[in-house]
Formats: C-alpha cells, sequence, structure tokens
C-alpha cells in the first residue's frame, strides 16, 4: 500500500479532527458541514472543530454545531492547527494555503486545470488534497459522494426560482374569474444535472418547458421530467465523454443558432446551463435573440461565470437589456445556502465513509487515503505534497486482479444458445471422444443393436434441437410434460402382462413378471395421467 | 393389429412427441404441445395394447392398472398446490425411476424370448443399466422430493470422503455388472443384481443428500434426464424403438435443462453433482475480509406503498421466498393496482430462482400475471437503471452485487438481476439470514436498498392496504 496514512499516527490510534474553517470568498455563504453531518461523522470516530461563524451565512449557529458535538475554534489560525483534516467548499486563497500544515489532508473544490498555482503552492506545504471536482463521476459507486451533481441541482433549481422573481407572471396557465392566464414558456439550453433540475422544478410550477441538448440521449430525461425535447435538425452526436458536451461542427452550430432564434422568439424564459469543459461557455444566445423576445422576458445565464451563453450577460449582476432580464449570477448555490451546505456536507461525509472503508476497526477515527480505489485515487490531486493530477484513466468495471496460477476459465456452453462458439480444443476433444465410442460400438455390437443406437442418437439430437428452443418461462411446464412423456415406459410393462407365449416360454414365472409389471403400469399411470393433467393446469394459467 | 400397423402408431406417436415438446416453445402453442402429448401417449398405448405383444387375457390387468393410477395421478394433479409443483414433479420422477427398475427385473426373469452370444451379453447389460439408473432416479427423487417438501432439510449432508464411497459404489457396480453377465442361471444372476440395485439406490440417496437447496433446480432437472434415461434403456431392453426414441428425448431435454440451468450459476455441473455448495464446508471460509460493511436501512409497508405510487418504473423480482409465503396473489393485486394507476410494473426472473426451472413463471402466472410482463433476466437487466424502485420478494444470492463485484465471493460471476442500479432498491425478507449459498449480501447495506423484513406475504397485505387507502 502506498503511504498510508495510519503510518504517520503514532501507534495508540488517536482519532483524526476534521477542521470546518469559515469560508472567506466574498458572497459564499456555504459552509462544508452542517451540525446533522458533525454528529454522523464523530459517529465515524472523529472529532470535529468548526470555526466560529463559519455556519452564519447557511443559518447554522456555533451553538447548533456545539450542540451536535462539534468543537468551536475562536478563529482560522487556531482551527487550521487543530485539523488533521480541513474541509472547505471553495478552495483555498493564499492567505488559507499559508494555514496547511506539513501531512494535513484538505477537502475541497479545486478545480486543478483552471488552477495551477494554487496546485503549485499547496504541493509546497507538503499536505494531501482531495478535490471533489475531480471525482470520476461515471463510476456509479462514486455518485453518493458527487458534490457537482448536488450543486448543479440545486443551482438549477434556484435558476427558476430567480427567472420566475424577476418574470412578472405566472408560472401555470388559470383560468380564473378575471381571465385566462396563458402558462409561461420555458426553455432551457443543455439537459445537464442543473438543466434537467430546472426543466423539473419549471415543469412543477406548471409551466410549458421545452429543452434542447447537444447530446441526443439525453431527450428520454428530458421527457421524464416533464419537458419536451427540442431536436436540432442537423445529424451529429454530440456526447463528449464523461457526461459532458463536445464542440460541434459549423454546420450544426447553424442550425443550432436558427432553432435558438426561433425559440427565443417564442418563449418566456431562456435558462442556460451550456459548459464545455476547459473552455469557455458556448455564445448561443445572440443579441439579436434578446431583441426579439418580448418585454418582461427572463434569461437566467448559469454559465456567466465561465462567461456566459448570452452575449449581454454580466457576470454576478441582473442587468435589463431591450426589456429582458438577464440574470447572470455565479453564486446560485450560495444562494440556497442551507441547502446546498446540507448536501455538500453529506457528500464529504460519504467521502468520509469511502475514507475509513480499510480501518482496521469501525469508528477507531482514522482514515486512509487509498489509492488503489479508483474513486479515491481521482480524487486525490495531491498526495503528500506531490502533484498527482491528472489521474490515470480508470478502467470502468475493472476485471478482478488475474491470478498467475488460475487458469483461464473453461470455455462455456457448447452448441446453441452459448455465448461463444466451443473451442477448436473441445470440439476436437469431443468428436475424438465421439468418434472412439462409435468405433468401440461398431467394432462389437451386433446389428439389432445398431439399429436401435442408431435411433437413440438421432433422437438425442431431435432432442436437443428442439429443447433450445423452449422460452425459460415454461420450463415448469416443459419439466412436467417431459415427465408425463417418459411415462411411455408403461409400454415396456404392458407388453410384459401378457405377452403371445411360444413354446420357449416354459418355466416362466408368470405370476411374478405379471405382479411386478402390473405394479410398474399403475405406477407410470399415475405418472401419465397426473403429469398431462398438471402440464395443463399449468399451461391454463399462462395468459396475456 | 399387426405388428406393422404398431409400428407405423409408434412413429405417429413419436413425431406427435416431438411436436408436443417444440409447442412449449411459446405459451400460445404450449397448450396444443400438451394435447399433442395426450394424443402421442394414447396411440402408443392403444398401439401396443391392441398389438401384437398382448394377448386379450391381459386386458383386465391392464384396464385396472391404468385406472387406479389414472385416479390417483388425477387426484394429485387436481390437488396440488402451484407452490408444491416441484415436490410433485420430484415425486414423479421417482415413480419413472421405480417402474424402470420393476420393468428390467421382469424382463430380467422372463424366459420367453431367447437370446444368445452377444445379444444376450448385450440385453443383460441393458437390463443391469436399466436398472442401475432406475433405481438412482428413484431414490434421488425421492430424497429430492423430501428436501423440497421440507421433510429432510435443505442443507447439503457432507460425509467425509464421500467422494471416495461414490467411487467405491462405482467399482462394486462395475465388479458385480461382470459377475452379472457371466452368470448362468437367472438364480445366480440375481444377487449381483440386487446389489447394484442397492448400492444405486443408496447412491442416488447419497448424491442428492449433498446437494444443496440452491442447487435444487439443477437436480430436479438432472432426475428428469435420468428418467428418460431410463426410459431409453428400457427400450433396449425391450428392441421398442419408441421407448428409445421418447426415452432420448426426455433425456436430452433434461440434461439441456440442467446445463442452463448451471449456466445461470456460473457453475460446473460435475461441481453442483459433486456437492457440498452451501451453508457448510469451504464455501464460509472465503467469506471473510469481502465482508460487506454499512448498516442496513429498515422501512415500512407504508412507506414501502409511497414509493410505490410515485414510481414510473417497477421491476419486481421474486424469489423462492414468495412460493413460500404463498404471495404472489398478492403480488399481483398490487400490479394490478399499480398499473391501474400507469406505473410500468414488470417482472425480472431469474433463472435459477425457486426450486425448480421456470418455478415462478408458473406462481405468477397461477396468479394470473399477464405473461407479457414477466421477463427474462437478459431481457431486463439492462432496464434497472432507468427503474425507480425494484423490489425483492424472498430472494437473495440471485440479487447478489458481490457475484459481480467480489471476486473472491463463492457466487462470483454467476449473473445476477442488477436491482441496485435502481433509484430504490426494496428487499423483502424475514431477516438478515443469508441465502442459500450462504454469501452475505452487499446489497443490503448500499445507500439506495431499503429492507422490509416480515413475511411476504402479511408485509405485501400490509403494502396493498396502504395502496389502496
Amino acid at each position: 500500500m502506498i503511504g498510508d496514512y495510519n503510518n504517520y499516527l503514532p501507534e495508540v490510534s488517536m482519532s483524526v479532527t476534521i477542521g470546518v474553517p469559515r469560508e472567506v470568498f466574498p458572497g459564499e455563504k456555504r459552509v462544508a458541514t452542517v451540525p446533522d453531518v458533525v454528529e454522523k461523522v464523530k459517529k465515524l470516530g472523529f472529532g470535529v472543530v468548526v470555526e466560529s461563524g463559519a455556519g452564519d451565512g447557511a443559518n447554522f449557529s456555533d451553538d447548533a454545531y456545539r450542540a451536535a458535538g462539534a468543537e468551536i475554534a475562536g478563529n482560522a489560525a487556531e482551527l487550521w492547527a487543530k485539523a488533521d483534516m480541513v474541509f472547505k467548499v471553495r478552495g483555498p486563497t493564499t492567505d488559507e494555503v499559508g494555514l496547511i500544515r506539513e501531512g494535513q489532508t484538505l477537502v475541497s473544490f479545486i478545480w486543478p486545470a483552471q488552477n495551477p498555482e494554487l496546485m503549485q503552492q499547496m504541493a509546497a506545504r507538503k499536505a494531501t488534497v482531495l478535490a471533489i471536482d475531480s471525482l470520476p463521476r461515471t463510476l456509479s459507486r462514486a455518485q453518493k459522494m458527487d458534490a457537482l451533481t448536488s450543486m448543479a441541482g440545486v443551482a438549477g433549481y434556484r435558476a427558476v426560482v430567480e427567472a420566475a422573481n424577476a418574470f412578472g407572471r405566472f408560472f401555470n396557465g388559470q383560468i380564473t374569474a378575471a381571465g385566462k392566464v396563458p402558462p409561461a414558456k420555458v426553455f432551457i439550453a443543455g439537459a445537464g444535472v442543473a438543466g434537467l433540475a430546472a426543466i423539473g422544478t419549471a415543469a412543477n410550477l406548471g409551466a410549458i418547458v421545452r429543452a434542447n441538448d447537444t447530446r441526443a440521449e439525453v431527450a428520454d430525461q428530458v421527457k421524464s421530467l416533464g419537458g419536451e425535447f427540442v431536436k436540432v435538425d442537423y445529424e451529429e452526436e454530440g456526447s463528449g465523454g464523461g457526461g459532458y458536451a463536445k464542440v460541434m461542427s459549423e454546420g450544426f452550430q447553424q442550425a443550432q443558432r436558427e432553432m435558438y432564434a426561433k425559440q427565443a422568439a417564442d418563449v418566456d424564459i431562456i435558462i442556460t446551463t451550456a459548459l464545455i469543459p476547459g473552455k469557455p461557455a458556448p455564445k448561443l444566445i445572440t443579441a439579436d435573440m434578446v431583441k426579439s423576445m418580448k418585454a418582461g422576458s427572463v434569461i437566467v445565464d448559469m454559465a456567466a461565470e465561465q462567461g456566459g451563453n448570452c452575449e449581454l450577460t454580466e457576470p454576478g449582476q441582473a442587468v435589463v437589456k431591450h426589456g429582458v432580464t438577464i440574470i447572470g449570477y455565479t453564486d446560485l448555490v450560495s444562494r440556497l445556502a442551507k441547502q446546498s451546505s446540507t448536501l455538500y456536507a453529506n457528500n464529504l461525509l460519504r467521502l468520509t465513509e469511502e475514507l475509513c472503508k480499510t480501518q482496521k476497526e469501525k469508528g477507531d477515527g482514522t482514515f486512509d487515503v487509498n489509492m488503489e480505489d479508483d474513486a479515491i485515487r481521482g480524487l486525490t490531486v495531491i498526495k503528500d505534497g506531490e502533484i498527482t493530477w491528472p489521474p490515470p484513466p480508470i478502467k470502468l468495471a475493472a476485471p478482478p486482479p488475474p491470478k498467475a496460477a488460475m487458469p483461464p476459465p473453461a470455455p462455456k456452453g457448447h452448441g446453441h444458445g452459448a455465448g461463444e462458439p466451443a473451442s477448436a480444443k473441445s470440439l476436437a476433444i469431443t468428436f475424438g471422444l465421439g468418434a472412439l465410442a462409435f468405433l468401440f460400438v461398431g467394432a462389437y455390437a451386433p446389428a439389432s443393436f445398431l439399429s436401435h443406437f442408431t435411433v437413440f442418437v438421432l433422437a438425442c439430437f431431435v432432442g436437443y434441437m428442439v429443447i433450445w428452443n423452449v422460452t425459460p418461462a415454461l420450463h415448469t411446464p416443459l419439466m412436467s410434460v417431459t415427465n408425463a412423456i417418459s411415462s411411455i415406459i408403461a409400454i415396456g410393462a404392458l407388453i410384459q402382462i401378457a405377452p403371445p407365449l411360444t413354446g420357449a416360454a416354459e418355466g416362466r414365472a408368470d405370476g411374478l413378471i405379471l405382479g411386478l409389471a402390473v405394479l410398474a403400469l399403475a405406477l407410470t399411470a399415475i405418472n401419465m395421467f397426473g403429469g398431462f393433467a398438471v402440464t395443463r393446469r399449468m399451461l391454463a394459467m399462462f395468459r396475456k | 393389429m399387426t405388428s406393422s400397423l404398431a409400428t407405423v402408431s409408434y412413429i405417429g406417436a413419436t413425431i406427435l412427441f416431438i411436436l408436443s415438446l417444440g409447442g412449449l416453445s411459446n405459451p400460445e402453442t404450449a397448450r396444443r404441445g400438451n394435447v399433442f402429448g395426450i394424443i402421442g401417449m394414447t396411440i402408443a398405448v392403444l398401439a401396443t395394447v391392441f398389438g401384437p405383444r398382448v394377448t386379450p387375457a391381459g386386458y383386465g390387468w391392464i384396464i385396472g392398472a391404468m385406472a387406479i393410477g389414472a385416479t390417483i395421478g388425477l387426484f394429485a394433479a387436481k390437488k396440488v398446490q402451484m407452490t408444491q409443483m416441484p415436490e410433485l414433479v420430484a415425486l414423479m420422477h421417482s415413480l419413472v425411476g421405480l417402474a424402470a427398475c420393476l420393468v428390467g427385473f421382469a424382463s430380467y426373469v422372463d424366459t420367453s424370448i431367447e437370446f444368445t452370444g452377444a445379444e444376450k451379453s448385450i440385453h443383460e447389460m441393458e437390463i443391469y443399466i436399466g436398472i442401475l439408473i432406475g433405481a438412482i432416479t428413484f431414490s434421488g427423487s425421492v430424497i429430492a422430493f423430501g428436501k423440497l417438501s421440507g421433510k429432510i432439510g435443505g442443507k447439503p449432508m457432507l460425509l467425509p470422503g464421500r467422494h471416495w464411497i461414490n467411487l467405491i459404489g462405482l467399482l462394486i457396480v462395475i465388479w458385480y455388472g461382470r459377475e452379472f453377465l457371466n452368470a448362468h442361471s437367472i438364480a445366480d444372476g440375481m444377487v449381483p443384481l440386487l446389489v447394484m440395485t442397492v448400492v444405486s439406490l443408496l447412491f442416488g440417496i447419497h448424491m442428492v443428500m449433498a446437494i444443496g437447496g440452491a442447487d435444487m433446480p439443477v437436480v430436479v432437472s438432472m432426475l428428469n434426464s435420468y428418467s428418460g434415461w431410463a426410459a431409453a434403456a428400457t427400450g433396449f431392453m425391450l428392441s421398442n424403438d419408441l421407448l428409445i426414441v421418447v426415452g432420448a428425448l426426455v433425456g436430452s431435454s433434461g440434461a439441456i435443462l440442467s446445463y442452463i440451468m448451471c449456466r445461470a450459476m456460473n457453475r460446473n455441473f460435475i461441481s453442483v453433482i459433486a456437492g457440498g455448495f452451501g451453508t457448510g464446508g469451504g464455501a464460509v471460509a472465503a467469506k471473510g475480509d469481502g465482508e460487506p460493511v454499512g448498516e442496513v436501512t429498515p422501512i415500512s409497508a407504508v412507506d414501502t406503498a409511497e414509493l410505490l405510487r410515485e414510481a414510473k418504473n417497477v421491476i419486481i423480482v421474486p424469489g423462492y421466498g414468495m412460493a413460500v409465503a404463498q404471495a404472489q396473489h398478492t403480488v399481483f393485486e398490487i400490479t394490478q393496482h399499480l398499473r391501474e394507476k400507469g406505473v410500468n410494473v414488470r417482472f425480472g426472473i431469474h433463472p435459477v430462482a425457486g426450486r425448480m426451472p421456470g418455478h415462478m413463471n408458473v406462481l405468477l402466472a397461477e396468479a394470473k400475471v399477464p405473461y407479457d410482463i414477466v421477463m427474462e433476466m437478459d431481457e431486463i437487466n439492462e432496464d434497472f437503471p432507468d427503474t425507480d424502485v425494484s423490489m425483492v420478494i424472498g430472494a437473495n444470492d440471485i440479487v447478489n452485487p458481490a457475484a459481480q463485484e467480489d471476486p473472491t465471493s463463492p457466487i462470483a460471476g454467476m449473473p445476477v438481476l442488477e436491482v441496485w442500479k435502481a433509484k430504490t432498491s426494496i428487499v423483502m425478507k424475514r431477516s438478515m439470514a443469508s441465502g442459500y449459498a450462504g454469501v452475505d449480501n452487499p446489497l443490503f447495506y448500499k445507500d439506495n436498498n431499503r429492507m422490509l423484513f416480515g413475511d411476504a406475504k402479511k408485509m405485501l397485505d400490509e403494502v396493498l392496504v396502504a395502496l389502496k387507502s
């Protein structure tokens, strides 16, 4: 195992303290843990220390944390000094980097690709850093830790709420005594997590929701949330791996612009969520499109931080241009601080549990950054001062480690229905054995036996061919019908009961044979009648 | 009826039997298939009775024996509950095995047909093998019946050195086979024949006793196969092609079924027959570090109803527990209720769910669940990610993610229903006990899994009440 964290601890297991500082980024109201989660983390055996005032923005008081069992640190310096592992929301500022101790572990949003300098600074502090944004999202096991998803969901919800706030009408259509109110039409560009959350929220408010995404496969998800998927009239698949979209061709973009122009003129609210990783946000909504919108319409540009999907977006602001309110808030998540903090705290709790997986004893308050674990390997961007980002590509559904001593699994499935054809070797063996057996029979058996043998072998093959076609649902009736049919053995009993006797039959134990045969016949008759009757009863039940 | 006419009738009967099996390829034609089987059997019996090998002197005996058998058979077929189907089938196999033995003995003591030279040896060998298979089928089926009906515990009984015992048994059988062929009179041959019969009976008992409850579907289909081979051997013995053909059909059918079942459990046929899979022996030792950790989250019947009501797609995975609790009718009522509400309810059936091949299908059919919403594992597995609620009723090993995730697990590589990929999975179980394979199930500890503890029937009734309120 590479760098077991436990090695740095004294032999007598000392429980790790998790520190949660107050977020210092201007306007950031979230906090990396909430009282409920503090209790659960403590159950895992960790100590928790929270900086005074950390939860103020999200409406969690110091007292609430204290009640949950956390210790309250007076200031950031004290907190960073006490904590072995620090949970944060935003990546550390230069001041905060200065507080990082050697051997300390930091869990936070980092965005290593966008912040190479921050990475260098943190590496210099010889810390271990887990970037929650670097989680391999394609691992299904990682979903519970996926803070990007939970934050995007919050943002999508909030975007609709902001739109509703700025929009002068109802979302749902109503027929009232005072007249008919048409439903609002909402167009959502980009059906990622945020887009889908927005679709669901807007649809729940009663609006007519349309959505578009370059990835055609999300159409069903859009529909499932009550939205209508608007297709771009151009054939191209836009899936760029890892659940993100890629940059599309010029022809597609042209067709897409036409579609957007059409939608802009029609809808009341546009919410844009289109992002391409590592690139400025695509400009989907031009100034002309904004002009074509009805007065009082609203655009919420969720990509404002990356430059915006709308040409007229001013990041961080809500502005009115050409009678259209364009909301470019970059802190949508922070505007729902209590909710997003709770979700984020839960994501980190799951992460903590993953880190505890290898601990020797349940609840002993230690953890281990296990670099063998795909999820944790992806998260870890700095390990003991060494930059480990980007991680090697993970193999999905990693095969079990090959065991040297074990031979490859025997080929399965000869004949029909099986996946692969039998290997040439096993086929050769089968045929070889078969040929030997036939040779033996041919050499010794008399002719009368051979004719029966022919019938037997052919019948086996017919059975083999016929049975493969039987649907698995009917396996029980198949067994009961074959069972009934096997009472054909009655024939054997029948011909023994009273055969036409010739002279050779002297000394034949008539009574004994008759007794045996009659008993055998009675037994098979049970089978014959019972078998067919029960099959009939069963088959009568199968109905469409 | 002349000999030729009888033979032609036999050919007709053979064709009808093949059509009968072929008809089972889908539920639409299956009923017709059964009718073909009945007609074929009738023709075969009538052609024999009125054929050249039976004289009118025997008619009274024949009618009497058939009438007794028919009464018992029809009565049993009418009375049996669908959940008891595996037992009934096993019991019926034992009858075929016993009949094969009796016919074999009768044939041996019958001196009316003389054989000489190689033909005599072959005839005696056929008798010997016929009785051997018949006896194994008989005693094995009786034990299988006992295990399936709960009269004998489901755990495998593993005698020390059981493979040696089997080997010694085989050697005895071969040795006495030689003695039997060399015997000069019927009385001389009787001793080896009886010894062999006893050894075969013991072998049949021993073989099935060593097999765990989870492997029962394989055993039942294997015994089905044996009963076919017994009939085929009898056919050789009596020089009757119809018996040979039908025996071979049944034999190969059972063999294929066994093979399908083994593949569904990713197990080797030999290892199933060798037995010992289950709660005893090596399987437990293989656990240990792979043991899942975490907490299980219980759920109430009312909350289950709530989840179901709000779901769009539901997949129900039934197992043996549903059969035991006789819960299939309640399951259907819930299904019907949900479908009326527009919920897409489907069933996912694992090939080895229950105690015999296709067991679950029969139970669901009995409860009137339409067969087009009852899916096979391969058909439905990829739909789990789009499913809101997957409900597991009394199944364990067939939904165990360890089969895919933990290469050290005793069930590693066994295809399983991926219920954990649904948004929420609900497992109905009486307790946290592990399944027949004796493997702990990490599914129970997954975040999106809920446990509904209690008797399946009782809990489902509560769910139904909550759904309706």
